[in-house]
């Protein structure tokens, strides 16, 4: 991994090591990242204070040019950020749709003037972005989406509805797909930008089935959003929108290696929750057999993400096996939670109680939340259809009108 | 469907018409909200007890219809379609059951047209971990005076917390694990040194776990014999399974039907999802499952009723697969309605919770198959 700038690796690492040490608060350490709840609640200041000196440094965003307020590193340089904060027990504190989908997107189709603005206070996590794509009637079948948008000369008016915004009752901003033209279906859309703190927004909660309320409905009326703030031409949106679906896409699979999951291994609960018999094996072989199954899945698909890594590093342009990533992570993730479920018996049926550990009760609260993976970022279905129609070559018989 | 007589015809559409206008789903939801901590609506149930269903499997000396199992399993089936929470099971079947195999005529003219009117619920106390396993019972009765003295734990007692009356599993010798040495008995919940601890679930029904310290009870609480309680209770679990199952099914039946319905007027890509063969032949797959769960199902229930040597292995067998499909359909659903099923304003969670709930009780499907193995020398 030779791409540390011509500088040293270890000098590096001693640097980062000596800047967590300072900057880090310790009463944060092995605490859970606060931008990971669904529900959140203010930030301490400790939680402040260490948001601000990551977001200062651009190390959240660390392989982001360093005009637009990035780190300007190198892949390998960021892993050893990310090491680094592993070993301290410091969380990543700059994060959400802007660092995960919205803002790789701006850096690619954005003018110099949109960059500026707003890269620079995603990488200091000082604004939040909601994600206005999807409508009651414009789901998987994005492009159908009917939110209007309509030229006042410096600015457009939006009215409509959008549904499912994730953080819409926390965001500051949207980035937002609007109809800018009704005779065209996919070239009639344009990507805009605006702030969710205005008279025109009103967002309602929706809770979901794990008993939180993490996205909203979202209404626009007469909602304003500056002409500065169209990416991409206008009718242009549909590809800028493909492209951070796949930024999407990618952050959804990342996680199905067993990263995102965290927790102990099924394995170790299963010895705990079911016992083991006396050759040490897990005491049910039927659940041994589907636990054993599941590993050698997540085995796979963990060398499946270094073989596409290197295939992609190499000159044959994106891996094919990328495609397959989100489902196959996704269904590992779904499964996982499934199983933990299964393990726990009767103690994974919680719902709230000193009946139930903590874990336990995060367990089942975790596989509910866990059946959306399948659904958003494109659903389990869609996806099949990207891969049978644009990797394998199979006719669409998908009626586009 | 199996061929009814008139009688069993005359009970289902009674169930039918009673579930659909008097506890649909919503009045579910609205048991849920309300946070009523014994996890049913005691006026619904008072109805049900009304219309004789907690009698069903009761003979008739003893308030009872003596309608059987089958019957039971039908009334189960629509109270399933649309989730309806009630002691049915644990009273109606489990203790009803229990009493039926194993009661004394003393005992059984004591409880049994009390649970068959309604105004005593009984429940099972088997459980001591977090996985069924009935023969580990670890919940000490020890001789005290002409009695017994119980001390230990139950957990996961399905109705434990509305429950009058405890059909308890206990050890009067042997270790955990032996089917010998373990012995029913009868226990009011209101006897001293019972304390009961509610149990919130995810599927918002009726549990608890129930701690037993020095329950002093008189040898006529014994139900059956000492030491021998094994057979009664394999018997008795084995209906109480079988009426999971048929509840299961109504409600894996409901939950693929709504999910039918929403295909059918969902439109994307100008088209409704249901044109999408990648989700018709997952619909077709579940009406297939669905169908071959309906023969498993039913065909233990009637094993039961002509009291056939096979019941352990039907009942393994119609668990096991019931639970399979239930799961398989309750995931379907969620998923084949998109956004609208992961919210909590709409019933897919509700199926999803119940169906999880219902595959770990009284046996999953891994213990069940497990069961079927060892039942058939495999
Ligand atoms: C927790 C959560 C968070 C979300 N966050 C956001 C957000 O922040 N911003 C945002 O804009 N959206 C968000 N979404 C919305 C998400 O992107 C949509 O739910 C998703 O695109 C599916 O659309 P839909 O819900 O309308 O389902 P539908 O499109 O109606 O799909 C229903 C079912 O039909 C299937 N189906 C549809 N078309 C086909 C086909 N051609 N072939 C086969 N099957 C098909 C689907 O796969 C699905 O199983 C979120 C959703 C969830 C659950
Ligand atoms: C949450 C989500 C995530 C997604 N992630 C991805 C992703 O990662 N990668 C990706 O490629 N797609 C992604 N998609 C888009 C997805 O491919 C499409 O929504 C899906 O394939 C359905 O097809 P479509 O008609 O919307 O667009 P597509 O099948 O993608 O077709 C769009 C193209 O076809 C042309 N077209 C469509 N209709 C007509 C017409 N009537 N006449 C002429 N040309 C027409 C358009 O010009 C456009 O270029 C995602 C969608 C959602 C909802």
């Amino acid at each position: 991994m030779a791409d540390f700038g011509g500088g040293d690796p270890e000098a590096f690492r001693k640097e980062v090591r000596e800047w967590v040490e300072a900057n880090f608060p310790a009463e944060l350490k092995g605490r859970p990242n606060p931008m990971m709840r669904e529900e959140r609640a203010k930030p301490s200041e400790a939680q402040e204070a260490w948001r601000k000196a990551v977001g200062s440094k651009g190390w959240g965003t660390p392989t982001w040019p360093k005009q637009y307020g990035g780190g300007g590193l190198s892949s390998a340089e960021a892993r050893v950020i990310q090491q680094e904060f592993g070993r301290a027990g410091a969380y990543n504190p700059i994060g959400g749709m802007g660092v995960m989908m919205f803002g790789p997107t701006l850096l690619e189709y954005g003018t110099e003037d949109q960059k500026l603005e707003h890269i620079p206070l995603i990488c200091r996590g000082d604004v939040q972005w909601c994600q206005g794509f999807s409508e009651p009637g414009a789901g998987s079948d994005l492009a159908a989406l009917q939110t209007r948008a309509e030229d006042k000369g410096d600015h457009f008016l939006i009215n409509g509805q959008k549904i499912w915004t994730s953080g819409a009752q926390y965001a500051d901003w949207c980035f937002c797909l609007v109809r800018t033209d009704t005779s065209k279906k996919h070239e009639g859309i344009s990507f805009v930008l605006f702030s969710m703190h205005q008279p025109g927004v009103e967002v309602r909660p929706i809770k979901l089935i794990a008993g939180s309320s993490p996205f909203c409905e979202t209404f626009f009326t007469d909602a304003r959003a500056e002409k500065k703030n169209l990416v991409g031409p206008l009718n242009g949106g549909w590809t800028i929108a493909k492209r951070l679906l796949q930024h999407e896409r990618g952050g959804l699979s990342g996680a199905g290696g067993g990263g995102g999951m965290g927790g102990r291994s099924l394995v170790d609960l299963a010895r705990e929750y079911v016992g083991v018999d006396d050759q040490g094996r897990i005491a049910d072989p039927d659940l041994r057999t589907r636990v054993v199954q599941h590993e050698i899945e997540g085995r796979s698909f963990q060398q499946t993400a270094v073989r596409a890594m290197l295939e992609s590093k190499g000159n044959s342009g994106p891996s094919a096996a990328t495609s397959i990533m989100k489902n196959a992570g996704t269904s590992w993730m779904q499964l996982r939670h499934e199983l933990t479920l299964e393990i726990m018996g009767h103690q994974g049926l919680g719902w709230e109680g000193d009946a139930f550990k903590p874990e336990e009760l995060g367990a089942v609260r975790g596989w509910l939340g866990g059946k959306a993976f399948t659904i958003y970022g494109g659903s389990q279905e869609v996806q099949s259809n990207i891969i049978s129609k644009r990797i394998l070559g199979l006719p669409d018989l998908t009626q586009h009108n | 469907m199996a061929v009814l007589n008139e009688e069993q015809s005359m009970l289902r559409d009674a169930a039918k018409s009673w579930t659909q206008e008097k506890s649909p789903v919503t009045a579910f939801r609205k048991m849920r909200d309300s946070g009523v901590d014994i996890g049913y609506d005691a006026k619904a149930w008072n109805e049900m007890a009304e219309m004789g269903w907690a009698g069903v499997i009761i003979p008739e000396e003893y308030g009872g219809s003596a309608f059987g199992y089958l019957s039971m399993g039908l009334i189960l089936e629509e109270l399933g379609r649309t989730l309806t929470a009630s002691p049915l099971i644990a009273s109606g079947v489990g203790a009803a059951s229990a009493l039926a195999l194993g009661g004394s005529d003393a005992q059984k003219s004591e409880w049994l047209p009390k649970i068959a009117d309604g105004s005593v619920v009984g429940a099972l106390a088997v459980d001591e971990g977090a996985h069924h396993a009935p023969e580990k019972v670890a919940l000490a009765a020890t001789k005290s005076g002409a009695g017994y003295s119980l001390s230990g734990t139950k957990t996961f007692v399905i109705e434990g917390l509305a429950a009058n009356l405890l059909v308890v599993s206990a050890r009067t010798s042997g270790a955990p694990g032996d089917k010998d040495g373990i012995t029913l008995f009868l226990v009011p919940a209101d006897a001293k040194g019972v304390s009961r601890k509610r149990l919130a679930l995810a599927d918002s029904r009726g549990a608890a776990n129930i701690t037993f310290d020095k329950v002093e009870v008189g040898a006529d609480a014994i139900l059956g014999a000492a030491d021998k309680g094994w057979e009664v209770l394999e018997k008795t679990l084995d209906r109480v399974r079988a009426a999971l199952a048929a509840e299961m099914l109504g409600a894996a039946n409901q939950a693929f039907e709504t999910t039918l319905d929403y295909l059918k007027v969902r439109v994307q890509f100008g088209q409704v999802i249901g044109s999408f063969q990648a989700l018709q032949h997952r619909a077709a797959k579940m009406f297939t499952d669905l169908e071959l769960a309906r023969s498993a199902v039913e065909a233990a229930l009637q094993a039961i009723d002509a009291d056939s040597p096979d019941v352990p292995e039907l009942v393994s067998l119609s668990k096991a697969k019931m639970g399979d499909v239930f799961h398989l359909v309750s995931n379907e659903m969620v998923q084949m309605h998109g956004g609208i099923g992961m919210t909590d304003a709409h019933d897919s969670g509700f199926y999803l919770k119940r169906a999880r709930a219902a595959e770990a009780a009284f046996g999953s499907q891994s213990y069940h198959r497990d069961r079927y193995a060892r039942i058939n020398g495999y």
